[in-house]
C-alpha cells in the first residue's frame, strides 16, 4: 500500500471541491452557524433571566451537551462528500479508468476515505473552536472561570469526533456501492446521525451522563469497534470486480 | 504482445466470452468487431485486469492476467480508453491528464511534456485550462484518448473510441491511431464500425461470444463470396450480353440498362468486364461494387451463430 497514491487521489478530490463551492459551504457553514448561534441563544436567554443569568448549575450541564452537536455534525458531514466523490464517480463512470491505473483497491479506497475524512474533521474542529471561545465569553460572567477547554472536551473532539467521522465514511462507502444517484446516497447517509443524536438525547434525558469521563471513554470504545467493523465491510465492498460488475 | 488461450468469462449462467484464443504481435493494430453484447467490453476488461476471468489464460507483455502481482505491472504497461469517457468534469483538461500522470508515477517533467504533446496532437491545447465538463462529446473522447497515453504505454486498449463522434472527429481519432501505430504501439480496438476496422486494422477478429474469425481484412473478405458489380450502361444490347456471357463470371441479371454481376474478386474482374463491354461497343456510365465485402463476411459470421 503506497500512501502517495492515496494522497494523489485525495488531492484530486480536494481540487474538485475547490471548484464545487456548495461542497465547501456545506462543510464549513453548518459548524460555524452552530458555533455562533448557540452562544447567542444562551446569552439572550441569560439576559432575559435578569441579572442572575442562567444559573450556574444549569449551565455546567448545558455546556458539555452542546458539544455533542459537533459529534452529530461529525457523523453527518462526510455524507455529502462521500456521495459526491464515490457515487458521483460511479455515475460519471470515472471509476473505471481510475481502476485501470496501477493503483490497488486499498489505495483508491484510502484516497477516497481521506477526501471524505479530512474536510469534515476540519469543519468540526474549526466550528468547535469558535464555539468554545464564544461560549467561554458568554458564560464567564456566571461561572467566573472559562469552562472550555477541559478534559471531556478533549475526549469528545479529539477521540469521538474522528471516530464518528471515520464511521460515517465507512458507512457511506457501503451505501455508495448500493445506490445509483447522489441524492439517495445523501439521504441514506444522513441516517448516520441517528446513533449520535441518540447519545445526545440520552444525555438530555439523564439516561447517560455525558459529563462523566468514563462514559465518554466507553462510548469511544464502542465507536472504535463499530468503525473497525464498518471499515472492514467497506473494504470488502470496494473491490474492482464488484465495482465494475455488481455496483449498479 | 497480447496472448489469450481459451479466455472465458461467465456472469452467472450467461457466458459473455467463450474460449477466445488469439495472439497479437507488437506494433499491430487489432480490431475487435462484434454486435452489441458480443463480449468485446468484457474481453477488454479482463485483459486490463479490471475483472477476473472465469477460465483460460491471458498474458500481456509476458505478464500473466489474473495473477495478483502481475496485474499492477500489466496496468502500468497498458493504456485504456473505456467506452464511456469518465473524465472529471470540474477539472481542467490539463488537470485531468496530470492526475493520471501522477497515478502512473510519471515525473513532473514527463507529465508536462506528454500532456503538451498529446493535447497539441489532438487539437485540445488551446483548451487545456478549460473544465472538461464544458467539452463537446468529441473533445471529451479525444481527451480520454490523451489520458490513456499519458504514461507512454506500449499497449493501448480502446473501447469504441469513435462511437458517437462526428465524421471529422472520428477521422482525427483514426488518424491519430495510425500515428500511434507508427510509434510501434500495440493497439486493441473494439469497434462496431466495419469501415473503420478495415481502414486502420492490420488484423480483425470477429467476436460473437465466441471468436468467429480472425485474419487480415483481405483474408476475411476472401472468405466470403457474393460481391456484386453493378454496371450502368447507356444502352444494353445483345452483343454486350453475349460478350459478357463468354467471360468466366458469376450470375448476371439485367434490369433495364443496369447489369448486376456476381463477382469474387472485383479488383481483377471489373477490368475484364469493362474491357469486354467497351469492345462490344457499349458505353459505360458507371461501375460500382455493391456492399463492403467485410460487411458481408461479418454479417455472415454473426448470423451463422444465431
Ligand atoms: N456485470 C455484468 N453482469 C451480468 N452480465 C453482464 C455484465 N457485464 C456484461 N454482461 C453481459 O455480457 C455480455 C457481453 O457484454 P459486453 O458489454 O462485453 O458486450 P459488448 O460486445 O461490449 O457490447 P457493446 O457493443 O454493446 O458494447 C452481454 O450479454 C452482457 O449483458
Ligand atoms: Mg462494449
Amino acid at each position: 500500500m503506497r500512501l502517495s497514491k492515496s494522497w494523489v487521489i485525495a488531492a484530486k478530490d480536494f481540487k474538485t471541491f475547490s471548484k464545487k463551492k456548495n461542497i465547501i459551504y456545506s462543510i464549513a457553514a453548518v459548524p460555524f452557524i452552530v458555533a455562533v448561534l448557540i452562544p447567542l441563544v444562551i446569552d439572550f436567554a441569560g439576559q432575559r433571566n435578569g441579572a442572575a443569568g442562567i444559573p450556574e448549575a444549569r449551565l455546567v450541564v448545558l455546556l458539555p451537551s452542546f458539544l455533542f452537536f459537533y459529534l452529530i455534525l461529525a457523523a453527518y458531514l462526510p455524507t455529502p462528500i462521500a456521495s459526491y466523490t464515490i457515487v458521483g464517480e460511479k455515475v460519471e463512470k470515472s471509476l473505471e479508468p481510475l481502476l485501470a491505473t496501477p493503483t490497488t483497491d486499498s489505495e483508491i479506497l484510502l484516497g477516497k476515505g481521506i477526501s471524505a475524512f479530512l474536510p469534515p474533521l476540519g469543519g468540526v474542529f474549526g466550528g468547535a473552536v469558535v464555539f468554545m471561545i464564544l461560549m467561554d465569553l458568554v458564560s464567564h460572567g456566571t461561572l467566573g472561570y472559562y469552562y472550555f477547554p477541559n478534559w471531556n472536551t478533549g475526549i469528545v473532539l479529539l477521540l469521538m469526533v474522528p471516530l464518528a467521522v471515520a464511521m460515517s465514511v465507512g458507512a457511506n462507502v457501503i451505501i455508495s456501492s448500493r445506490v445509483t444517484d447522489v441524492r439517495t446516497g445523501q439521504q441514506l447517509g444522513a441516517f448516520m446521525v441517528a446513533p449520535f443524536a441518540g447519545i445526545y438525547v440520552g444525555g438530555e434525558l439523564n439516561i447517560v451522563s455525558l459529563g462523566d469521563t468514563s462514559n465518554l471513554l466507553i462510548i469511544s470504545g464502542i465507536l472504535l469497534l463499530a468503525d473497525l467493523l464498518l471499515l472492514y465491510v467497506a473494504r470488502a465492498t470496494f473491490r474492482r470486480e464488484e465495482i465494475l460488475t455488481k455496483w449498479k | 504482445m497480447i496472448e489469450t488461450e481459451n479466455l472465458t468469462r461467465k456472469f452467472g449462467d450467461l457466458t459473455a466470452v467463450d474460449g477466445v484464443t488469439l495472439r497479437i504481435e507488437e506494433g499491430e493494430v487489432f480490431g475487435f468487431l462484434g454486435p452489441n453484447g458480443a463480449g468485446k467490453t468484457t474481453t477488454v476488461r479482463m485483459l486490463c485486469c479490471l475483472i477476473s476471468k472465469t477460465s483460460g489464460t491471458a498474458s500481456i507483455g509476458g505478464y500473466e492476467v489474473g495473477n495478483g502481482p502481475d496485474s499492477l505491472k500489466i496496468r502500468k504497461l497498458i493504456g485504456f480508453v473505456p467506452d464511456s469517457v469518465g473524465l472529471y468534469d470540474e477539472l481542467s483538461a490539463y488537470d485531468n491528464l496530470d492526475f493520471y500522470g501522477k497515478l502512473y508515477d510519471c515525473t513532473e517533467a514527463q507529465r508536462k511534456e506528454n500532456i503538451e504533446r498529446f493535447l497539441k496532437l489532438l487539437g485540445l491545447w488551446e483548451k487545456k485550462d478549460v473544465a472538461a465538463g464544458t467539452f463537446s462529446k468529441g473533445m471529451k473522447q479525444k481527451l480520454a484518448v490523451a489520458r490513456s497515453l499519458i504514461h507512454d504505454p506500449k499497449v493501448l486498449f480502446m473501447d469504441e473510441p469513435t462511437a458517437n463522434l462526428d465524421p471529422e472527429s472520428a477521422k482525427t481519432v483514426r488518424d491519430f491511431i495510425l500515428d500511434l501505430k507508427k510509434e510501434k504501439r500495440t493497439i486493441f480496438l473494439n469497434t462496431h464500425n466495419l469501415d473503420e476496422a478495415q481502414r486502420i486494422c492490420d488484423r480483425i477478429g470477429i467476436l460473437n461470444t465466441k471468436l468467429m474469425a480472425i485474419g487480415t481484412p483481405a483474408e476475411l473478405e476472401g472468405s466470403t463470396r457474393g460481391r456484386k458489380t453493378v454496371v450502368q450502361l447507356e444502352q444494353v444490347n445483345d452483343a454486350i450480353l453475349a460478350a459478357l456471357k463468354k467471360l468466366p463470371l458469376g450470375n448476371m441479371t439485367v434490369d433495364g440498362n443496369k447489369l448486376t454481376i456476381d463477382v469474387t474478386n472485383p479488383e481483377k474482374e471489373n477490368a475484364t468486364i469493362v474491357d469486354a463491354i467497351t469492345r462490344a461497343g457499349g458505353r459505360i456510365q458507371s461501375v460500382t461494387v455493391v456492399g463492403s465485402s467485410l460487411e458481408d463476411a461479418y454479417l455472415k459470421l454473426v448470423r451463422e451463430e444465431k
